[in-house]
């Protein structure tokens, strides 16, 4: 979805925007550097679960940053963004340090700016798209640290700004699940006009942005002040409710609504299915970053137990392995590894989450496989054996596929593993739709470009469709499948 | 929502809680259970239905205090709500006619067995049941199963009532008298591996329900995982009734024991601040 080149245009050549750009020379803008993250010190965040490694910027350093930005006549950046944010309309704003209307442009396209500022794998996206890297090969302007700044001044300036919604159609609709790609399909509904309801099956709202990213990644609180400015746009949420299992469709369909957004991630863990993998000890990265993010296990204050291992080994190379393993060494782990199959070079966890766990001090144990795990006496798992990997000929996924080594075999201590690679689809709501297609993985089917199911009046989005994503991605999805039930609804009501 | 209509002592350690709840009353089956979490720091667990009144709103839990959640479960009076109560969740036993069923229930697992039992007589089943326990303190429901089984044998384990002996004494006698079609066992884990072991000897399809550690219930953790036919499956999404003949229960009692240590610790904090 991008928007209309003519309004870009438009929005390009009004006299601030023109102004700010005479004011300072493009030669003048591209020499200034890229600016620096601020970052808690490594030795004093391993010691936090729940405080913030990023530290955001401060207003100069922000101003500097956005004055770097061209302006460009054809902003390609907007393209890398999966939610069309105006990028070049909300760094001028930080530039003229209007920081407010930065933040209200952010939520024209994006229902949750402080989330994306944070988590948004920015570098492969607007950022990959920027002049500076496309054209002059410098680094590219840090739009995703910008994003967060504007987030965050304008939640700490006390005056939240909601955005306009058309005036109520009064036509029902809901989205199963509350992760990002419902949240952003209730925010762009609530503008259309119409009466929204997102349930969730757990007890908070938020999905993977509560259960699984950590604290030092993502503050909760961050998430609940997102929340609340969907709440007063009149986004209604409704907890501890399973669509298709608390009550049917049907039944919600015989109470008025008309939509539906199938939002409800790629719930189940995958496991590598080796000997002894079902020892006590081994969990899956969401069982470890539930118990601790969505419960508080990591303290004696809430009842959720986790297990703290002291020789942590995680499998897997992606965000949540970085999520997990990064945890662990918070919670007091002496060794926390990373395992993983290939080599850093194939790793899809952002390069800052690594950056950050190799400063904390976690291990990388690259291309290596785990072949099986031993349990002690009471069954708790005690060690692993592993072989090493050589990398062949590029794969279906166009990276080079490990190949395991003969005679490489060694093994290691460990007292905690946490298994990482990756998630399938939940099946929970497809078994309660028996007319609903669903691919051979159980990834729902839809029209890629409406998101439209095999029922009509239901779309869907996020993991439960591309089976493993990010959160971007799955936004993305969300605002597809609001602009197109829109038109449905609508063509509806006038037949 | 949530809150207790009606609190029973069966005894001691084992009470009812009928809990309204007008979605999951309508919505529920038998073997379907619910996600609990009682106060804002409580921790989120799993208990089967056993039993609902769709026109009254309620759901009947039972629940036997065995760590702090259960303990604060049982701490609410009647006019207190759940913070948390989701469900159904799990996949309902199958029910059909096929002649004869045993149903066996140890210690709590009588509970969630009754609904169960109520409907494979509804489906025009004969249904013969074993309610077993330590003692006679802890046989519960003896006649509401009555009311829904053909024949109700009591066993406990120092004889203090019914017959005394093991569930499995009570069922063999049964399944040498007539033809039993399949069996049903819930209890807790070590009396459902000797039930199945049982039963597997005489070759009578058996479902039992497990009781894994969970944490949300939706197929997200992956702490119910159980090896079924050498399998590995999700107790919450694919159960939790597995063919019994084929579950790993020696592997599921040792997860059982996964958090011994950390339940016991957070017990002993429980009863400090008490």
């Amino acid at each position: 979805m991008s928007l209309n080149p003519e309004y870009l245009k438009e929005e390009r050549n009004q006299e601030w925007r023109a102004e700010l750009r005479s004011k300072t020379k493009n030669k003048d803008r591209a020499l200034i550097e890229r600016v620096h993250m601020p970052e808690l010190a490594p030795e004093i965040r391993v010691k936090y679960q729940d405080r913030e490694v990023n530290m955001g910027l401060q207003l100069e350093q922000a101003q500097k940053e956005a004055t770097r930005c061209m302006d460009c006549a054809n902003p390609t950046c907007i393209e890398g963004c999966p939610v069309s944010i105006n990028i070049p309309k909300f760094v001028k704003y930080i530039e003229k340090g209007e920081i407010l209307k930065a933040a209200a442009t952010l939520k024209e396209t994006n229902a949750l700016p402080a989330v994306c500022g944070r988590v948004c794998p920015q570098e492969k996206q607007c950022e990959a798209k920027c002049f500076y890297v496309e054209k002059m090969s410098k680094n590219s302007v840090a739009i995703g640290h910008l994003e967060r700044f504007a987030a965050d001044f304008e939640r700490d300036s006390g005056t939240s700004n909601i955005p306009e919604t058309a005036k109520p159609n009064g036509i029902k609709v809901a989205t199963v699940g509350s992760g990002p790609a419902s949240l952003s399909f209730a925010g762009d509904m609530v503008k259309y006009g119409y009466d929204v309801t997102v349930f969730e099956a757990l007890h908070e709202i938020g999905g993977v942005l509560k259960y699984g990213i950590p604290e030092f990644r993502l503050p909760n609180s961050i998430v609940d002040f997102e929340l609340d400015n969907l709440k007063k746009m009149g986004v209604k949420f409704e907890t501890n409710y399973i669509v298709g299992r608390t009550s049917s469709f049907d039944d919600l369909k015989e109470e008025g609504y008309k939509g539906f957004f199938i939002g409800s991630g790629a719930g189940l863990p995958r496991f590598m299915d080796i000997p002894g993998e079902n020892s006590n000890g081994i969990l899956s990265s969401n069982e470890y970053l539930t118990r601790v993010n969505l419960m508080g296990a990591a303290t004696d204050a809430t009842d959720t137990p986790v297990l703290k291992g002291k020789n942590v080994a995680v499998i897997g190379g992606g965000n949540t392995a970085m999520d997990s393993v990064r945890t662990a060494l918070r919670l007091g782990a002496d060794r926390a590894m990373i395992i993983y199959r290939r080599s850093e070079e194939e790793m899809p966890a952002r390069i800052e989450e690594v950056k950050h766990a190799k400063e904390e001090g976690v291990e990388f144990m690259m291309l290596c496989n785990p072949l099986e795990y031993y349990a002690d006496a009471k069954g708790r798992v005690k060690g692993m054996r592993l072989n090493r990997m050589g990398l062949g000929e590029p794969d279906a996924s166009g990276r080079r596929r490990p190949m395991p080594i003969e005679g490489s075999e060694f093994e290691l201590d460990v007292d905690l593993v946490v298994v990482a690679v990756g998630v399938s689809p939940n099946p929970l709501v497809p078994t309660c739709l028996p007319d609903l297609k669903i691919t051979r993985w159980g990834t729902i089917v839809v029209d890629e470009d409406k998101m439209q199911s095999s029922i009509s009046e239901m779309f869907a989005g996020g993991d439960i469709v591309r089976g493993g994503a990010t959160v971007i991605l799955a936004m993305g999805d969300g605002r597809r499948a609001a602009e197109n039930m829109n038109n449905f609804l609508q063509k509806q009501s006038i037949n | 929502m949530n809150k207790i209509i009606e609190k029973e002592y069966f005894s001691d350690k084992v009470v009812k809680l009928v809990v309204e709840n007008p979605l999951i009353a309508k919505s529920r089956k038998p073997g379907n259970f619910v996600i609990l979490r009682v106060g804002e720091d409580g921790e989120r667990f799993p208990l089967t239905i056993a039993g609902a009144d769709p026109v009254k709103g309620t759901i009947t839990l039972v629940v036997q205090i065995m760590g702090v959640s259960s303990s604060k479960l049982v701490a609410l009076e009647v006019g207190d709500s759940i913070t948390d109560l989701v469900g159904p969740l799990g996949k309902p036993t199958h029910i059909s006619k096929i002649g004869t069923v045993l149903a066996a229930g140890g210690g709590v697992g009588v509970a969630p067995l009754l609904p169960i039992v109520e409907a494979f007589k509804q489906a025009g089943n004969r249904v013969i049941t074993v309610i077993a326990a330590r003692n006679q303190d802890l046989i519960i429901l003896e006649d509401e199963m009555r009311k829904w089984s053909d024949e109700v044998v009591v066993m406990t384990d120092d004889g203090s009532y019914g017959r005394k002996g093991l569930v499995t004494l009570g069922m063999e006698e049964i399944i040498q008298r007539e033809k039993i079609d399949e069996c049903i066992v819930i209890g807790p884990a070590i009396m459902m591996k000797f039930a199945s072991l049982l039963t597997k000897k005489y070759a009578i399809p058996t479902q039992a329900s497990l009781n894994s550690i969970m944490v949300d219930g939706t197929g997200m953790c992956g702490a119910c995982r159980v090896s079924v036919g050498g399998k590995t499956r999700f107790t919450c999404v694919d159960g939790p009734e597995f063919d019994a003949h084929q579950v790993d229960f020696d592997e599921m009692l040792m997860r059982l024991g996964g958090y011994s240590q950390e339940e016991k610790q957070a017990n002993e904090r429980y009863l400090l601040k008490l």
